[in-house]
């Protein structure tokens, strides 16, 4: 115990009160929170997928000689192979690639415009978070394409037994497999683009902030952090759907 | 109460700014969409207790048909029209009452209204804040909640009746609209209930955590906290975490229901049709529904046990005992509660070795629970008690938290389990351990913090009148179902004199639905005491128990921003009574050790 402390003047340390133990306000350390709770929740999705993909039979035949059946679980590289304007070739998970990248791409422009926002530049919060908006957007717009392509299928489709045959997939039947494979595909990647859009309106919402002064009168841009952090967080989430869904 | 308003701003000045701030509020910003937590928290006080006498109702309607089977029910024709037909309860609605009883008891009761209530009104008036960290969150929070238990109310009164499925609602029963009545529209309305009711959880959640980690006053380190704060901590973690696994839940129920999709559903034939859908399992909506399940029941516990801590140490005028220990195996039991949920699914047909794994780490629970009810014990042995009704109440959570806690011993176990799985045995046990002590702790908080709620006392009297009949009546209830349970008796059975084995039991059913009407009916001396007190109640001073937290230190009604000059410093713990060579019994805790030199422990001495 230091010798100079008085008994009127209660302890300093990082957990005695009146400061913020994290150095983290508030409104940040409620959008950690709220992050956490949200992958609990993407976690129950990713282990309903472990669990109903185990249940279902693995194709052990060569890869050379798969074809959509309900008895097994398919092969993503020969679900996913289409490529906008390149109809007809066998181009395995091309376009997702594309898609993993752009939305990577928009975490990168998002921590410049956090970074922007310390420095207190304006017009270079203004310009990366117009980069990420981009970027999140046409994210979003590739998910469309690669859900109509989806729900239309392919030129083939799947023979069933009794000699006709079933193009595309909703949520009660499936070209490509099992119905279970389509609800869990459109539920989960769904589920992520719903906070996609989201994450796209709020960053929207902040960028004519930005560009009114709100935050620069204000003295900081913690806003940005904030929507910084729920759009990294939406990013990492799709990591784990594509590990999930078009890698394992 | 108009001149009360007190910015949060600590140093504004008030001669010339008070014009600025809003300083009348209208009727609506103060009283309905007010962002102050102690008018957010009478608010889901007020909507907890609307609902648990729903709820009590509910129950004593299915009382009435366990206890007198044969009986008919013309008299209850006014209340309940379609569902009586020629003088008898229609069975369908008897597993909807069975159903929203839980509902209403487990979420809107006992979770909102008990975890609503408390931690909104005491969190920041035990830390030292003036508000929580977002009041506009806070308000929105009870107001998503009001939405959802206005529908789940309207739900009541469909022409299909409400849910029918069981509190737990397991598929493929609620997700096939075609299987009884009260899986079509009843269940849709509590669907989105519960999703409104997790977003209201959600809201409340991050704010507790947010406003305990962030908020505390000056010198309030978290081993100064107060346990009734520790227990909410733990509390909002817990709903934080697994809220949102019941949301996925839900929400894949729903697409089941609604659009046709094979989550929780195969090889279904029904009314001689067969369902195309393949490929999902039922057993994984209870993985899901019991990861939050089984968190929820400590939900609904923790926070009677930081209450019942507090209430217990200020009324025997002693230190609580083993304070750390206290925090320690509330840890112990919010860890463990993540990963013992399988025990509620030992007849699924899980792995036997499973089985014993998750048996294994349930009884491991009973070790923090039983340190805890061993500090509860040795703060009251020898202790000057007062009995005050909190207290009595505080006391009686305790004799029930012990005996509904030995039969959790015995359900654990999944051997023994599978014998007594859904039989009124485990009925017994969670009425006891989780239901009427949680209701305990409820009542002790009521009673204990009315005086800083409403500026007014409970009458002594009434409350202990309610006390006895309350706490008889809840072992004349609880205790003869264990042994029907031990018989056999199974849980959810509309009717059971067809069964020749369970017809001697008749009069012990009769028995235990006479003193559930005791009972409720102990409930309306509460209500009336409670209403009676609110308007006419003895006049409270500023500290009528002589506590130590700090929440003792606002004036007798404070206002928004609760401290009218500077917030309090903390020097000290919450549980100083009774300290040797003090002058009084208790120091409260923004009492310097300067001032209490005879008092002062040798480490607490002059350290200069």
């Amino acid at each position: 115990m230091s010798t100079s402390t008085t008994l009127e003047a209660p302890k300093k340390g990082t957990w005695d009160g009146g400061n913020e133990p994290l150095k983290a306000s508030y409104g940040k350390l409620m959008m950690w929170f709220f992050l956490l709770s949200d992958a609990f929740t993407f976690g129950a999705f990713l282990i309903v997928y472990g669990l109903s993909r185990h249940k279902h039979l693995p194709y052990t035949g060569e890869p050379e000689a798969f074809t959509f059946s309900t008895e097994y679980w398919p092969i993503p590289e020969k679900v996913f192979n289409a490529f906008p304007g390149l109809h007809g070739m066998d181009l395995p998970l091309a376009f997702v690639a594309l898609m993993t990248m752009i939305l990577i791409l928009s975490s990168v422009t998002m921590v410049l415009a956090v970074e922007a926002g310390h420095r207190m530049d304006k017009n270079d919060v203004q310009k990366w978070l117009l980069w990420t908006i981009l970027f999140g957007a046409t994210f979003l717009g590739c998910q469309a394409w690669e859900w109509a392509h989806f729900i239309s299928g392919t030129d083939e489709g799947m023979l069933l037994a009794d000699g006709t045959r079933v193009f595309g997939a909703n949520l009660t039947i499936n070209q490509y497999g099992p119905p279970l494979f389509a609800d869990l595909f459109f539920f989960i990647t769904g589920f992520h683009g719903t906070h996609v859009f989201s994450g796209v309106v709020l960053l929207i919402m902040i960028f004519i902030n930005t560009v009114n002064g709100v935050y620069h009168n204000r003295g900081h841009y913690e806003m940005v952090e904030k929507v910084g952090l729920y759009w990294h967080f939406v990013d990492l989430v799709w990591v784990f759907v594509f590990t999930f869904f078009y890698l394992i | 109460m108009s001149s009360t308003d007190i910015s949060i701003h600590p140093d504004v000045h008030h001669a010339h700014e008070e014009h600025d701030h809003h300083h009348d509020q209208n009727f609506l910003e103060k009283y309905i969409f007010s962002q102050d937590h102690k008018v957010i928290a009478k608010q889901f006080l007020f909507a907890g207790i609307f609902w648990a006498f729903v709820g009590g109702f509910l129950s004593i309607l299915f009382r009435l048909q366990l206890g007198w089977p044969e009986a008919t029910f013309t008299f209850l024709e006014p209340i309940l029209g379609g569902w009586i037909e020629n003088g008898k309860l229609n069975p369908e609605f008897y597993l909807a009452m069975v159903t929203m009883h839980g509902t209403i008891m487990v979420f809107f009761v006992l979770t909102a209204g008990l975890s609503g209530t408390f931690a909104n009104f005491l969190i920041p008036l035990q830390i030292g804040a003036r508000d929580m960290a977002s009041g506009f969150m806070n308000m929105l929070s009870f107001w998503v909640f009001f939405l959802s238990s206005v529908v789940m109310f309207m739900s009541l009164f469909l022409d299909t009746g409400p849910a029918g499925g069981g509190w737990t609602v397991y598929p493929p029963l609620s997700a096939l609209p075609q299987a009884i009545q009260g899986s079509g529209t009843g269940m849709t309305m509590w669907l989105i209930s519960m999703a409104l009711f997790i977003v209201s959880q959600l809201l409340a959640g991050v704010n507790y955590i947010t406003t305990i980690i962030n908020l505390r006053t000056k010198g309030m380190s978290m081993t100064k906290l107060p346990l009734t704060v520790w227990a909410l901590f733990f509390t909002a973690i817990l709903g934080l975490l697994s809220f949102p696994v019941l949301f996925s839940a839900a929400l894949l129920l729903i697409f089941d229901r609604s659009f046709g999709t094979s989550f929780y559903l195969s090889d279904i034939y029904i009314a001689g049709e067969a369902l195309t859908n393949t490929g999902g399992s039922p057993i994984l909506f209870q993985h899901l529904f019991w990861f939050l399940g089984h968190p929820e029941v400590y939900i609904v516990i923790l926070p009677a046990f930081g209450l019942v801590s507090e209430v217990i140490a200020t009324n025997s005028r002693k230190p609580i005992f083993g304070y750390r220990a206290m925090i320690g195996s509330m840890i112990g039991i919010a860890i463990l509660s993540f990963v013992v949920w399988a025990h509620h699914m030992f007849v699924t047909g899980m792995n036997p070795f499973l089985g014993s794994v998750f048996m294994f780490l349930t009884l491991i629970i009973a070790v923090p629970s039983a340190v805890k009810v061993f500090n509860w014990i040795a703060t009251l042995w020898r202790g000057n008690i007062r009995f005050s009704t909190g207290m009595l109440f505080a006391i009686g959570f305790v004799s029930l938290f012990i005996s509904g806690g030995l039969t959790g011993i015995i359900l654990g176990n999944s051997a023994l389990d599978i014998q007594l799985h859904d039989t009124y045995f485990v009925v017994a046990h969670f009425h006891l351990v989780m239901g009427a002590a949680a209701f305990f702790g409820m009542f002790c908080g009521v009673y204990h913090w009315f005086p800083k709620m409403f500026g007014r006392m409970m009458d002594e009297k009434l409350g202990s009148v309610h006390f006895w009949m309350t706490f008889i009546s809840v072992y004349l209830v609880f205790m003869p179902m264990h042994y029907i349970g031990i018989a056999g008796f199974p849980r959810r059975y509309y009717n059971w004199t067809g069964f020749e084995t369970f017809n001697i039991f008749t009069d012990m059913n009769t028995f235990i639905s006479l003193a559930a009407i005791i009972g409720f009916s102990a409930q309306f001396i509460f209500l009336f005491n409670f209403i009676y007190s609110i308007f006419k109640g003895r006049r409270a001073t500023q500290n009528p128990w002589h506590a130590n937290t700090l929440e003792w230190t606002t004036p007798v009604l404070p206002g928004h921003g609760n401290w009218p000059g500077e917030i309090p410093t903390v020097y000290r713990w919450p549980y100083d009574y009774s300290k040797p060579g003090a002058s009084e019994d208790f120091i409260p805790q923004n009492v310097p050790f300067s001032q209490t030199q005879s008092s002062n422990l040798p480490s607490e001495r002059d350290l200069e």
